[in-house]
């Protein structure tokens, strides 16, 4: 059990600023997803928690001791790697075993832990097995037991589902978030895949450029979202964004908009297009909607009356719509002042 | 259903596809050797093939009680076992030492440590000879600098065969450094930063990670060593010649002595034979017994 902080942490490679002077804290025994774009600096920021990428300066504490001087073997925390990093010359056992005997752990607690380590990520038969014998999945769970066997107080994993085809990620999400459960640990997990960071998170971590764009549970960050970034980010469609007058930009949730044969004179935003293409997912269809300016709109919706080139209007209610400022930054229906410019602006029209 | 020509190609057709290589290897490789065991058994005399006679295994038998082979076959395996131990120890030492990080001083190494690899045996020889001279070699004007002993290096039979290996050593350890090196660098980052995180100290991830995972390099090394070292000829032809009596006579410079000298070719092939069974077993036996332990991903 530990928590986690940074204060002022900067990394640099050379000269290249990867991230700077950030703050950040991780609660104890919490599942925190760090997600973001490729090379947003997300690996960084693991490696500097387990101590084999140390910060160029500022401070990392675990459980409110620095950290900086103690070596990564001895931070109490285990790490799965991208590529796992499972030691091709050994066996599964000895991957799994490596640590424990190097902190001189008597040969039968030894044997007690590989054994439970084993059985919890379903490899007891594959002990004796070499790592090139065995699939993508099962080396996941290679590098997910030899972290496990340590029993740290940090668990940092770096996209260890990005190897696995689609079924099995499911499966092992699924099974990470059981595994959180049952050693109720902290977890900073690492992915690029912002699904994965909103079924698992118990707080989710958005990152851009170094920066952290936003700090909340899943659910808050996917209906709060408090910046255009992360309103782009999370959200599969993607958040649609229109420009209105001044820099100020209006969104909308894929599956708040509403398709109507007519439009819709209580509807707070309200565009005329054309349907231009229609995917059909099974549960849920998508629209793209094109308007005469040529602005093209994701909606989703279960049902499914439209074809291509159909004409339809595009129809949102106000309590659906997000503004955000020049600066990017979400505004609030608090901040009376701009909310009304905002309002005034819709109104305008497009 | 197969037709008659289909079948047919099934059957011989790969046979033929092998055919040019497989002519190649029995000219090349296999009449040799079949020629060379045969001409073992003979007594043979080159000015006049007439009078070229079987004699048995004569000589096998004549040349097992020589001095000059029995010297020669324990020249050879003192040779072969030091120059692998020197070679292969320094040159992992190197390897790790040089491979470790990527700066100029380390790459300036080893393009020098390379150098002594691009010289022909016969140069290095020559050089080592003159400055391995007693008198006036700079070797020993080195020693009695230090204060320390003076050695007669190749003039002695005490000596010569240890400076022959020096020398040796010294122009192959650069290139073996090299095949270590870009071993130790195919091995991925991560799995040291693993090992960190495992809290392996230094030596542990040397014997446990590291060496296993060059393994397979250090087994072709090992391979390649023995079966040049027991072929060793050159440094011996051009610095000592065998001598001084006999201390550094190789197995081929015996064969080649009893060609060119005694213009025996009958008992130089039984020592070519000799020699193909030594480098043979050697290897069988590396197979066999270190091919267990050799990690192959
Ligand atoms: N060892 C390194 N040397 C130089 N630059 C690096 C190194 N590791 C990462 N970077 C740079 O740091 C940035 C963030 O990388 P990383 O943390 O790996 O991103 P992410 O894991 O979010 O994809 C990238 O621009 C990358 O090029
Ligand atoms: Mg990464």
């Amino acid at each position: 059990m530990a928590a986690i902080e940074f204060k002022n942490v900067t990394k640099k490679f050379g000269n290249h600023v990867v991230i700077e002077n950030i703050n950040l804290k991780i609660k104890d025994g919490s599942f925190t997803v760090l997600v973001g774009p490729s090379g947003c600096g997300k690996t960084t920021l693991l490696r500097m928690i387990a101590g084999i990428g140390p910060q160029t300066s500022g401070q990392v504490l675990i459980d409110g001791n620095d950290v900086t001087e103690i070596a990564p073997g001895k931070r109490g925390v285990a790490m799965v790697f991208q590529n796992y990093a499972i030691y091709p010359t050994m066996n599964v056992r000895d991957n799994i075993e490596f640590g424990l005997k190097n902190n001189k752990i008597p040969k039968e607690e030894r044997d007690i832990l590989v054994k439970e380590a084993s059985e919890k990520v379903g490899l007891e038969e594959y002990l004796d097995r070499k790592p090139s014998t065995l699939s993508g999945g099962q080396r996941q769970r290679v590098a997910l037991a030899r972290a496990m066997v340590k029993k740290p107080s940090v668990f940092l994993m770096d996209e260890p589902l990005s190897n696995l085809d689609a079924k099995l990620r499911v499966q092992m999400r699924v099974e990470l978030i059981e595994l959180h459960k049952k050693l109720q640990t902290t977890f900073v997990y690492v992915t690029h895949d912002q699904v994965e960071a909103m079924s698992m998170a118990d707080t989710v971590i958005l990152m851009n450029n170094g920066f952290i764009q936003q700090i909340a549970a899943p659910e808050e960050i996917y209906r709060n979202p408090a910046n255009l970034f992360t309103a782009r980010f999370i959200g599969s469609p993607a958040m649609n964004i229109v420009e209105l007058n001044d820099g100020i930009r209006l969104g909308f949730r894929p599956e708040r908009g509403i398709l109507s044969d007519e439009a819709d004179p209580k509807a707070d935003f309200s565009v005329e297009g054309q349907v231009v293409t229609r995917e059909m997912l099974g549960r849920e269809t998508t629209y793209s909607v094109r308007d005469p300016q040529g602005r093209t709109y994701m909606v989703t919706g279960l049902d499914d009356p439209y074809k291509v080139d159909d004409k339809v209007y595009l129809n949102v209610s106000l309590k659906h719509i997000y503004f955000f400022g020049k600066d990017e930054q979400r505004i609030y229906e608090e901040d009376a002042q701009q909310y009304q410019a905002c309002l005034e602006a819709l109104r305008r029209g497009l | 259903m197969k037709n008659v020509k289909d079948r047919f190609w099934e059957k011989i057709g790969p046979y033929l596809l092998v055919a040019p290589a497989m002519t190649g290897i029995a000219l090349f490789v296999i009449y040799p050797i079949i020629k060379l065991i045969s001409m073992s058994f003979y007594k043979v005399n080159q000015l006049n093939p007439d009078k070229t006679k079987f004699v048995g295994f004569s000589n096998y038998q004549k040349m097992f009680k020589t001095a000059e082979f029995q010297k020669a076959l324990v020249n050879t395996g003192y040779y072969a076992l030091f120059m692998i131990l020197i070679v292969l120890g320094c040159s992992l030492i190197l390897a790790v030492w040089l491979g470790s990080k990527k700066s100029r001083v380390n790459s300036a190494a080893q393009a020098s440590a390379f150098l002594p690899h691009i010289i022909s045996m016969v140069s290095v020889g020559l050089i080592f000879q003159q400055m391995m001279d007693p008198d006036y070699g700079i070797f020993n004007a080195l020693l009695g600098a230090m204060g320390l002993q003076k050695s007669q290096f190749l003039r002695s039979s005490d000596s010569a065969m240890n400076s022959v290996i020096f020398t040796s050593a010294w122009k192959s350890i650069g290139y073996y450094t090299l095949i270590l090196i870009a071993a130790l660098q195919s091995i991925p980052e991560s799995i040291y930063e693993a090992a960190d995180l495992d809290n392996a100290g230094s030596v542990r991830t040397f014997f446990k990670i590291t060496l296993p995972m060059i393994s397979p390099q250090i087994f072709f090394v090992l391979i390649v060593m023995t079966i040049g070292n027991f072929k060793v000829f050159e440094t011996i032809r051009v610095m000592t010649s065998g001598g001084p009596n006999n201390a550094t006579t190789s197995l081929v410079y015996y064969i080649y002595n009893k060609v060119f000298m005694d213009f025996d070719v009958g008992r130089a092939a039984a020592g070519g034979v000799i020699l193909l069974i030594i480098v043979g077993i050697m290897t069988v036996l590396y197979f066999v017994s270190l091919s267990k332990k050799v990690h192959y991903q």
